[in-house]
């Protein structure tokens, strides 16, 4: 007897908690392997899932289980060249392992377990405890858009909102009302005449006179029933809209960058790869982003992605051209009450020395007025210019700007942190 | 099973040319696969094989991957390490290290069998011989799993256990519930009872007596650890040795005589305690088991294609998949990974089979029992009988020592040198079958780890010994053990080993004793 079950169709992720499970109890050295990769995640790789490697000591269910030593004996298949007596030497490194059944993992207690985990996972791991700054403050204030929803039904309104049904049946809740109690009067009195008129009584003009005063009452009630009209201006019901704010799930990021000489490549990818973490840090939080890349050298310009991180310029500095470029951008595409704009700046510093007043001054007047966030990376090991100590003013008077130093790759994720740390106060 | 009689002349697969055979697919159809059942349970009950009630699952290679994590079983408790093993095997499987199994078959009533979807039909063929006739016929008669588990009721108990964990991990916390598990999966090969039948279990009467077993089992606790002097010092003297014997099914005496566990830990540690109690039968016939399945599909299938039920592609296809499985490499070949059950087992099986009819003057030397025996009735006998341990032991040939060529290699400690004490000859064929029958002996592999003192009336500390078999060492993680035996007993846990004559020494200790300070 046997019978067939498809169950091709049942869920496969049963072990979907269990995999949690494993995430969850292993999260910190999940972490920290996450945060080792992004210094060495290829920079253009957005999309992939995220390789996780964790020492497999670290993971091992423990069991009692014979060590190496002692006197055993071996029973083995496939004897090429040995005759009794033979000796052969000991092989290093513990050789067939224990002969329990844990066979295959024995010898091998040093290796690594390594697995992947979706781009959600990694990205939860990666944003673990950070948060967008000043969010919830300023949520409010910069509302502008719209929308419209229905809200109930009012009196007064223009003929393409009425409402037919609601309409009608207000028109006959009334009708009801003003002639339910005519109607009962006009059926006893239509009751009554039947009566007369079908009785065969002796006193024929007094009845006579009785059905003419009945017909004169019931031809009255019947007009005054019939005067009731049948809708009445005051029956109409409009539908009612309504406006209310919605915030804006829009955000556009702004990439500054310093492309002049003094920028090499590997400057250049460190600012990438801030970029990206930032950009995938919105990404969380908006439904749509888009990106805005200017690059500057003594002139700002708006680019692509692909010439914004390789193509090489030489010549000064000129930061405030891209600030005011970013300005520009912003006046004509990206209206502040409808967008969230954040903005990312990275250079090495290096500024002609009379621009850097400039810039504070442009960024405190007007880009931090509406800006959600401002992030100044300074790219290098030397020491801090005038640009630095110009934001430096800013840094403490604005709270949507912050500004760190990076001096190697692998400061990238720890600023990053740093940004964006969930703030337990405020 | 007395009343089965074998007709030796009936035995013999008749001779029927089909004009038509069964299709060969490769693809499988749900008819296709009824046709082929039906046929292979038509050969299977001419062999008398007696099966639980089959249900095969047709699952896809995801799913495989989800039994597989969870130890084959169709429904289980949740655990971090479940979702370590689905992520090991899952990305073992998709880099293309390990090739999926091709079935898994559980040991219940009825018995659950898995198919996967991207099997031809040959391979479902194969399975289903292998799988459903082979070793659900094992799992129903061998007498280890007939007095061991109880396949009618895993799966409720299984059902129970997860719903009681679950349970648990609302009420005190995933954490919580994780710590024990952990500690009790850590000694869950030290929770079989070895010699004592286990009482059946399932689902409802588990439900039903889980809470009296609460309150009982507490007071019971409560009871063994009452701190009232009540008896005379006489008394006192005779209990002093607790336990009275040394217990070795560690699981259970926790759940039992552990002070500071809660009723709902020690159900955890009952429910650990009971999984393993019913794997532990499959630990000890691997060769058998394997060895059983293999040589029915071979048989099965053999039988249908001389009826000509099967064509000749098929029978190909089937060979090729067989002599893989039951392929043995030789020890320094690179993907010698100790011997294959599929192989000795399945080679042991069909040498019975042919020692009872094409006996020569060897097998007449060595098995006299069997020579001239019908073939059927002894191989029933012996998969009813024996473990791999005792089957090896009572019959394994000299010709299967020249077919594998064993050799016995000796490592002895204090030598420098291995030594190779036994070929495949006359002079080491017994010595061989010894050593190779004592390799599955688990007594032997598992370390042998006993209560054997609590101090009741003092720290109440536990004593744990370590009786060495053949000088062989603990591993070195024992610190960690102990930190689980810790967890769990909740006082001073101390490791001897018995060193014989020269008494015991203190291994280890949880928590480890600070340093004394003047």
């Amino acid at each position: 007897m046997a019978h067939f079950i498809d169950r091709r169709l049942n869920g496969k992720n049963k072990s979907a908690v269990n995999r949690q499970r494993f995430l969850r109890r292993y999260k910190s050295q999940i972490k920290k392997a996450v945060a080792d990769s992004i210094s060495q995640r290829s920079v253009t790789d957005t999309e992939s899932r995220e390789s996780v490697t964790i020492p497999k000591r670290d993971i091992q269910e423990p069991i009692f289980h014979q060590g190496k030593g002692g006197d055993r004996d071996r029973v083995l298949p496939g004897n090429d060249q040995f005759s009794r007596g033979d000796k052969i030497k000991r092989p290093e490194g513990g050789g067939q392992g224990s002969g329990s059944g844990e066979a295959s993992n024995s010898g091998e207690g040093e290796d690594d377990f390594s697995f992947t985990i979706s781009m959600d996972e990694y990205l939860n791991l990666l944003f673990d405890d950070l948060e967008l700054p000043n969010l919830q403050q300023t949520q409010n204030e910069q509302i502008t858009e719209y929308e419209t929803y229905r809200a109930g039904f009012k009196s007064e309104g223009i003929p393409t909102n009425i409402d037919v049904v609601r309409s009608l049946k207000g028109a006959q809740a009334r009708r009801i009302a003003l002639t339910a109690g005519k109607k009962k009067k006009l059926k006893e009195l239509e009751a009554e005449l039947q009566e007369l008129l079908n009785s065969t009584t002796t006193n024929k003009s007094q009845d006579r006179s009785l059905i003419a005063q009945l017909e004169q009452q019931i031809l009255q009630l019947k007009q005054r029933i019939a005067k009731v009209p049948f809708i009445d201006t005051f029956d109409l019901k409009y539908r009612n809209f309504d406006k209310r704010p919605i915030p804006s799930s829009r955000a556009v990021m702004f990439c500054l960058m310093d492309v002049s000489g003094s920028m090499d490549q590997a400057t250049k990818d460190i600012a990438k790869r801030f970029y990206i973490l930032l950009y995938q840090f919105l990404t969380r939080s908006y439904d749509n982003i888009e990106v805005v890349y200017i690059r500057h050298h003594t002139q700002a310009k708006e680019v692509d992605e692909q010439e914004f991180f390789y193509s090489q310029e030489t010549g000064g500095t000129i930061v405030s051209s891209a600030l005011n470029l970013m300005e520009e951008i912003v006046k004509e595409r990206y209206p502040p009450g409808q967008w969230n704009i954040y903005a990312a700046q990275a250079s090495d510093g290096d500024n002609w020395a009379d621009d850097s007043p400039q810039c504070k001054r442009i960024l405190e007047q007007s880009i931090l007025q509406y800006s959600r966030y401002f992030a100044y990376i300074e790219i290098t090991q030397r020491s801090h210019q005038t640009l630095w100590h110009e934001y430096e003013h800013l840094n403490v008077k604005f709270e949507n700007f912050a500004m760190k130093n990076i001096k190697y790759p692998g400061d990238i994720y720890p600023v990053f942190r740093e940004f964006f740390q969930k703030q337990t106060s405020s | 099973m007395t009343d089965r009689l074998h007709n030796v002349e009936n035995n013999q697969p008749t001779k029927r040319l089909t004009d038509t055979p069964l299709s060969d697919g490769p693809d499988w159809t749900f008819s296709l696969l009824e046709d082929y059942q039906t046929e292979i349970a038509r050969v299977a009950k001419h062999y008398a094989l007696n099966t639980y009630p089959n249900q095969i699952e047709i699952i896809t290679s995801e799913q495989m991957l989800d039994a597989y994590s969870s130890v084959g079983m169709p429904i289980n408790y949740h655990h971090w390490s479940f979702g370590k093993k689905f992520i090991e095997s899952s990305q073992n499987y998709k880099r293309g290290y390990m090739g999926l199994a091709y079935e898994i078959v559980i040991n219940s009533d009825p018995c659950i069998s898995y198919l996967m979807e991207e099997n031809t039909m040959t391979m479902q063929a194969l399975v289903m011989a292998h799988a459903c006739y082979g070793h659900n016929s094992f799992f129903k008669n061998n007498y280890l799993f007939k007095t061991w588990t109880d396949a009618s009721s895993i799966i409720d108990y299984l059902m129970f256990a997860r719903n009681y964990i679950q349970h648990c991990e609302q009420k005190y916390g995933v954490e919580e519930v994780e710590e024990i598990l952990d500690s009790c999966h850590a000694l869950m090969n030290l929770g079989v009872d070895r010699y004592k039948r286990p009482q059946k279990i399932s689902m409802f009467e588990e439900q039903k007596r889980q809470k009296e077993r609460e309150e009982y089992l507490q007071s019971q606790v409560n009871d063994l650890w009452r701190t009232v002097p009540s008896m005379n010092v006489e008394e006192q003297k005779k209990k002093q040795n607790v336990p009275a014997e040394p217990q070795e099914n560690l699981l259970y005496f926790f759940e039992k005589h552990a002070p500071l566990l809660t009723s709902w830990q020690r159900e955890l540690v009952r429910i650990v305690r009971k999984v393993s109690q019913y794997f532990y039968p499959q630990k000890q016939t691997q060769v058998m088991n394997e060895g059983w399945a293999s040589f029915w599909h071979y048989t099965i299938l053999n039988h249908l294609f001389d009826e000509g039920l099967v064509t000749e592609r098929f029978i190909l296809e089937f060979l090729q998949s067989h002599t893989n499985v039951v392929a043995q490499p030789s020890y320094n070949s690179p993907y010698y990974s100790g011997i294959n059950p599929y192989a000795l087992g399945f080679a042991m099986f069909t040498d019975i089979r042919r020692m009872c009819e094409n006996p020569d003057d060897e097998d007449k030397e060595w098995f006299p029992d069997l020579v001239g025996k019908n073939w059927l009735d002894t191989l029933h006998y012996a998969m009813e009988n024996f473990k791999d341990e005792s089957f090896i032991a009572q019959y394994l040939s000299p010709k299967m020592i020249r077919k594998f060529k064993l050799f016995n290699l000796q490592d002895h400690e204090k030598n420098n040198m291995l030594e190779v004490t036994d070929i495949h000859n006359e002079q080491g064929y017994k010595a061989i079958r010894q050593s190779l029958a004592a390799q599955y002996n688990l007594s032997q592999i598992e370390p042998n780890i006993q209560v054997t003192k609590v101090d009741v009336n003092g720290d109440r500390s536990l004593s744990l010994t370590y009786t060495p078999h053949a000088n062989i060492p603990l591993a070195k993680n024992i610190d960690e053990m102990l930190r689980h035996v810790y967890r769990l007993w909740g006082f001073d846990v101390k490791l001897y080993i018995d060193k014989g004559n020269a008494g015991k020494d203190l291994l280890a200790q949880c928590p480890e004793p600070e340093v004394d300070s003047p």
